[in-house]
């Protein structure tokens, strides 16, 4: 049963990327747009699942990590930077700044830890805004080209695309080699039980500063990638609101769900446009599909897909329990 | 040749409450300490002191001759002091083998090759071995959260050997542990520390369990030690039996 369950996921997941790939030949420019940006965002996304979902330090963070990483690639392209190197520039940045903020969290926890990282958000919203002469204050900076790779042009929507989907493919085998590691058992104990972690000679220290820096990194990442997908970046776009968006992918996806925040993203980019349908009221449908979501499954959508697969589990052991104990004298199990 | 463990003149004052009061004792290699007490005599805040959980207000404690004083207790775990709690501790959402694994992946190698080596950190063996040492070999799989009390009790102690620690505290094995349980327990604990050489000490409040299982008996009441010795003369000692019954 489980293994059937396993195969079906599995499945899942191939027709899911089979689907991706096939886009750009049922969809219009803009459909190609939206889904460029799920991609772009998904990074961002599966960045923050690290640091909460897995390490279980929130962050209200990660939309200022996506600001630097843009403002990075912006920043650096007139002075004729070659995208590969702003696009390692901006991960490396903001690793370096998600470890520094990662020492509030050896302090403080929960939503404690939630105010100190939204201040963050809202002072570097400040810094972008208000240094206009790095950022160009509330005017942002426009103009951002689209990278050409190794001679392969990416300006037209349908080549941005898969280069999006690229860059978040990369970054998810990163992420699974990362979590499947010891590191991804640590990060699961620090979550659980850092006192306990602590005394199996697991330094929970460097751990939660190292959630922080791959997580914000990640962020920095997607932010590298928003960048040169609108071609324009101002400060608004990478305030409070963002930060929340991103944590609405984590939780309704699934948080410490490997797939959750591909899901979650799904829901976040795509259901809006999707409800445009009922007009002014689209918004209003989607924050009640939310409500109920999180009402009925906080665990998330993979959550759901989680409890049905333990439901159909504990009846196939009931059932073979029964056709067991029908044909033996019933012992008692020794515990 | 020095102690095992050695704890110096170690106080722990919370405010105006003395909760652990210039305790000083020595373990030797292979002994089995009981520590006994009525309820908020310093066991366990003693416990959190040795093991770096807290820190002492005044005194010192040595491990193997050196100062361990303050250190963190990852550190100290990595020297071969390992501990296990009064209230369950272990991983609700990891596998059995995982809890083990995670138990003693840091104990080699660096962050590095943690990150970039195999994901069971060469341990899956190292783990198999204690699952079906602790009689557990068919749970081996399951999320720890999903055991009995008792299980879980099992499984808290295999953590606290899987690293092959010289020292290992122990903070009320017994506790909500049946009868049944309580006895596979004790022969396990009792072969790890012939075997392989594990020193222990051992908070607990069963006395059946400390006096048929520790070589030496420590009795602490209000935070200073009260008696100490052979199993048999603490458990006659008028002044026990006071501390235990109330005047």
């Amino acid at each position: 049963m489980k293994t059937l369950l396993k195969y079906a996921q599995v499945a899942l997941v191939v027709l899911a990327i089979a689907a991706l790939l096939a886009a750009p030949l049922v969809l219009k420019p803009y459909g190609i747009f939206v889904l460029s940006q799920w991609a772009v965002m998904a990074i961002a996304a599966v960045g923050l699942n690290l640091t909460l979902g897995y390490a279980g330090q929130i962050s209200l963070a990660q939309a200022s990590f996506v600001g630097i990483g843009a403002y990075t690639v912006a920043l650096l392209q007139p002075f004729g930077v070659p995208f590969a190197l702003a696009f390692v520039a901006a991960g490396l940045l903001s690793f370096a700044i998600g470890w520094v903020l990662g020492y509030p969290a050896l302090r403080v926890q929960h939503h404690y830890l939630a105010f100190v990282t939204l201040a963050f958000t809202t002072l570097v919203f400040l810094v972008m805004r208000n240094e206009e002469w790095l950022t160009g204050g509330i005017y942002g900076i426009s103009n951002i080209k689209r990278p050409i790779i190794l001679g392969w042009s990416t300006v037209k929507p349908v080549p941005f695309y898969y280069f999006a989907l690229g860059m978040l493919a990369l970054v998810t085998a990163i992420v699974w080699w990362l979590l499947r590691s010891p590191w991804g058992r640590a990060f699961t104990a620090l979550r659980e039980n850092p006192i306990r972690a602590l005394s199996l000679g697991i330094d929970t220290r460097r751990y939660t500063l190292f959630a922080f820096a791959f997580g914000s990194a990640l962020g920095g990442l997607s932010g590298a990638m928003h960048a040169p997908l609108v071609q324009f970046i101002e400060p608004t776009s990478f305030g409070l609101s963002l930060s929340l968006t991103l944590l609405l992918m984590v939780i309704v996806g699934g948080s410490g769900y490997f797939l959750g925040p591909f899901v979650g993203a799904l829901v976040a980019v795509i259901m809006p446009e999707w409800l445009r349908f009922a007009d002014g009221l689209y918004l209003i449908a989607y924050a009640l599909l939310v409500l109920l979501l999180m009402t009925f499954c906080p665990s998330g959508i993979l959550g759901l897909f989680g409890r049905l697969a333990n439901l159909i589990e504990t009846r196939a052991a009931s059932a073979r329990r029964q056709s067991l104990s029908a044909k033996l004298d019933q012992k008692p199990v020794s515990s | 040749m020095s102690h095992v463990l050695e704890v110096r003149n170690v106080a722990k004052r919370f405010g105006g409450v003395t909760a652990v009061d210039d305790v000083s004792f020595c373990v030797d290699e292979g002994e089995i300490l009981g520590i006994i007490g009525p309820n908020g005599s310093g066991k366990s805040t003693l416990f959190n002191c040795v093991l770096g959980q807290l820190r002492p207000t005044s005194g010192e404690v040595l491990v193997d001759g050196r100062s361990v004083t303050g250190m963190r207790p990852c550190d100290l775990n990595r020297l071969g002091v390992s501990r296990t709690f009064q209230l369950l501790q272990v991983f609700p959402q990891l596998s059995v083998r995982d809890n083990l694994i995670l138990a003693a992946q840091e104990h080699q190698g660096t962050m590095l090759s943690r990150l970039f080596g195999r994901p069971d950190a060469g341990l899956t063996a190292d783990a198999e071995q204690m699952i079906s040492f602790f009689g557990m070999s068919h749970l081996a799989g399951e999320m720890a959260g999903g055991l009995s009390y008792g299980q879980q009790k099992l499984l808290d102690a295999a953590m606290a050997f899987m690293a092959g620690p010289r020292l290992v505290l122990l903070d009320e094995p017994a506790g909500g542990v049946n009868l049944t349980m309580l006895g596979h327990l004790k022969e396990r604990l009792k072969t790890l520390n012939s075997e392989r050489k594990a020193t222990f000490v051992v908070i607990e409040h069963n006395m059946e369990f400390v006096m048929s299982l520790c070589t030496r008996v420590l009795v602490l009441a209000e935070g200073k030690i009260l008696a100490e010795g052979k199993p048999a003369e603490v458990r006659s000692n008028p002044k026990v039996i006071e501390a235990y019954l109330g005047h």
